[in-house]
């Protein structure tokens, strides 16, 4: 379970989160939405302490998440960046498997490299890209492969960063049936960033909004369309009008 | 009153500023050096780092080796002349380069090429990400990034420095030997006679610090470049420009160690 508890966060004058307040139960997907700029990258990462809140808390499974064995703390988690964050020195098959070459994950090489095949099977990437270099791919292949690098290690919870976003109709369909899998399956605690609602429906047991830096909104994905909120109403529904100002 | 104390409230900011740079700068190369001695190490980034700094500098230093040597045997030999004493080329030739040329100039070509590339490479994985997801992968940046430059910057630069002075060495032998008509055999001979262990041993030690300089300011500027194209051209500059000037200092304060009894 990761709980915040009143988080704020500011980059100078610029207040991002304002006082966030969420619970991510153990072995469920909650989906976070919010307009772009609204703070949702900076909140998977404060968790993951890339970026350390101006005050609040995070904790994971009661422990705060600042505290403590980083090494342990990182090995639980698994995170497909927004922008793939791919290491561009190494093969695909080696940003894959990049946990399973080197420390406390490691072994062989031969093996890692037919783990990471496999994961790349899994997000519709065929073998030969095995051997390619990040530069080599589509916007959408290397989101996919970042994808394929975040549940390589098969953590116990998984963040996604926009993870359809590039990805044609049918791909993307792929991709939300492997996340919705990842949960059910291996009963993994996911929280994914996305803007397209089809996904959305396809991924979450529970969404919560983020708007104006805290969460407007949270409930279970079934109440999203009868929530009588209206910033959640004028979101779904995409219209310019509503309690959300949409400047032009 | 305004206008007179702007400027001194300008002064003082950029004074603060520069004092906390150092500080800053300190404290990351002190930790970059503790980094090399703990575990985990990453043998293939230190290969490929030996490869980049050392190998590949090769064909540059010496380039730069040869030229200079030549060139500073011409101006010794007529500076020399004006009061007879053309004899001592070899023998100035080779304390030039080992003592001063060639850890200064071995050091500024570093500089120029690795500095540059480790700025440039490690602010974009800044910029975009590769450093998050380096720590989100549980490997710690400074152990992958910093500390095998850093190592294979501190054994390989001294070992650049070396070939630098004999080519150097070399560049004035052909000259003397060639133009100014200096006999091959006795221009060895006075070369070898004439330097002493401690010239050497100084110019390894120049060359390990400027190799240091050179990769901390590298991994320094890199992993606290700005955002976007224009965050990683800012920390390129900046960290070529830091580590020439202190290239430059800290080859004074080691020449009045060194030198000044
Ligand atoms: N490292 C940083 N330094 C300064 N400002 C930042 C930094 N990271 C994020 N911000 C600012 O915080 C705000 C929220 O950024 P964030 O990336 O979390 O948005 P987002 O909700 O993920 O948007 P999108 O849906 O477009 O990805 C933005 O205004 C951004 O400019
Ligand atoms: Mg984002």
């Amino acid at each position: 379970m990761i709980t915040f508890t009143d988080v704020h966060k500011s980059f100078g004058p610029k207040k991002v989160l304002q006082g966030v307040n969420l619970e991510i139960p153990k072995g469920q997907s909650m989906v976070i939405i919010g307009g772009s700029g609204t703070g949702k990258s900076v909140a998977l990462k404060s968790v993951l302490g890339l970026i350390s809140p101006d005050s609040g808390t995070i904790t994971v499974d009661g422990k705060d998440a600042t505290k403590g064995d980083r090494d342990a703390f990182l090995a639980r988690f698994g995170m497909l960046f927004q922008g793939g964050a791919l290491f561009d020195s190494l093969p695909v098959w080696q940003n894959v498997a990049f946990r399973l070459l080197r420390g406390s994950l490691k072994r062989p090489r031969d093996e890692a490299r037919d783990i990471a095949i496999e994961k790349l099977r899994r997000v519709g990437l065929t073998p030969d890209v095995a051997d390619l270099f990040p530069s080599e791919l589509s916007g959408g292949m290397q989101k996919r492969v970042g994808l394929a690098r975040a549940i390589a290690a098969e953590p116990e919870i998984i963040f996604f960063d926009e993870p359809t976003t590039g990805l044609d109709p049918i791909m993307s369909g792929v991709i939300n049936d492997l996340i919705r899998e990842i949960v059910v399956e291996m009963g993994a605690t996911a929280m994914t960033i996305t803007h397209d609602m089809s996904s959305v429906r396809a991924i979450a047991d529970k969404v919560a909004m983020l708007h104006d830096g805290i969460i407007q909104w949270t409930g279970p994905v079934g109440e999203m369309d009868n929530s009588g909120d209206p910033y959640l109403t004028q979101f779904i529904s995409g219209s310019a009008e509503g309690p959300i100002e949409a400047v032009r | 009153m305004m206008v007179l104390t702007a400027p001194l409230a300008a002064l003082g900011r950029a004074t603060l500023a520069f004092l906390a740079t150092i500080g800053q700068v300190t404290i990351f190369a002190l930790s970059a050096l503790t980094h090399i001695f703990r575990p985990p190490f990453y043998a293939r980034e230190f290969a490929n780092a030996l490869l980049n700094i050392g190998w590949l500098s090769l064909p540059v230093v010496g380039l730069t080796a040869i030229f200079t040597g030549g060139a500073l045997a011409l101006q010794i030999y007529d500076g020399g002349s004006r009061f007879s004493a053309e004899a001592v080329v070899p023998q100035i030739v080779a304390i030039g380069m080992v003592r001063e040329l060639g850890p200064v100039l071995v050091g500024l070509m570093v500089a120029a090429r690795v500095t540059s590339s480790i700025a440039a490479e490690i602010a974009t994985m800044k910029v975009t990400e590769q450093i998050d997801a380096l720590t989100t992968l549980s490997t710690h940046p400074m152990k992958y990034l910093t500390a095998p430059r850093l190592l294979a910057a501190l054994i390989v630069v001294p070992v650049l420095v070396g070939i630098g002075d004999i080519i150097g060495i070399y560049g004035g032998f052909l000259v003397s030997t060639q133009q100014l008509g200096f006999n091959p055999a006795t221009y060895v001979r006075n070369t070898v006679d004439f330097l002493q262990q401690s010239d050497i041993i100084s110019s390894l030690i120049k060359g390990a610090v400027f190799g240091g300089i050179a990769a901390t300011m590298g991994c320094y500027y890199g992993m606290n470049s700005g955002r976007g194209a224009q965050g990683v051209g800012r920390a390129t500059k900046a960290s070529v420009q830091a580590a020439a000037v202190l290239i430059l200092a800290a080859n004074f304060l080691l020449t009045s160690l060194f030198f000044s009894t």
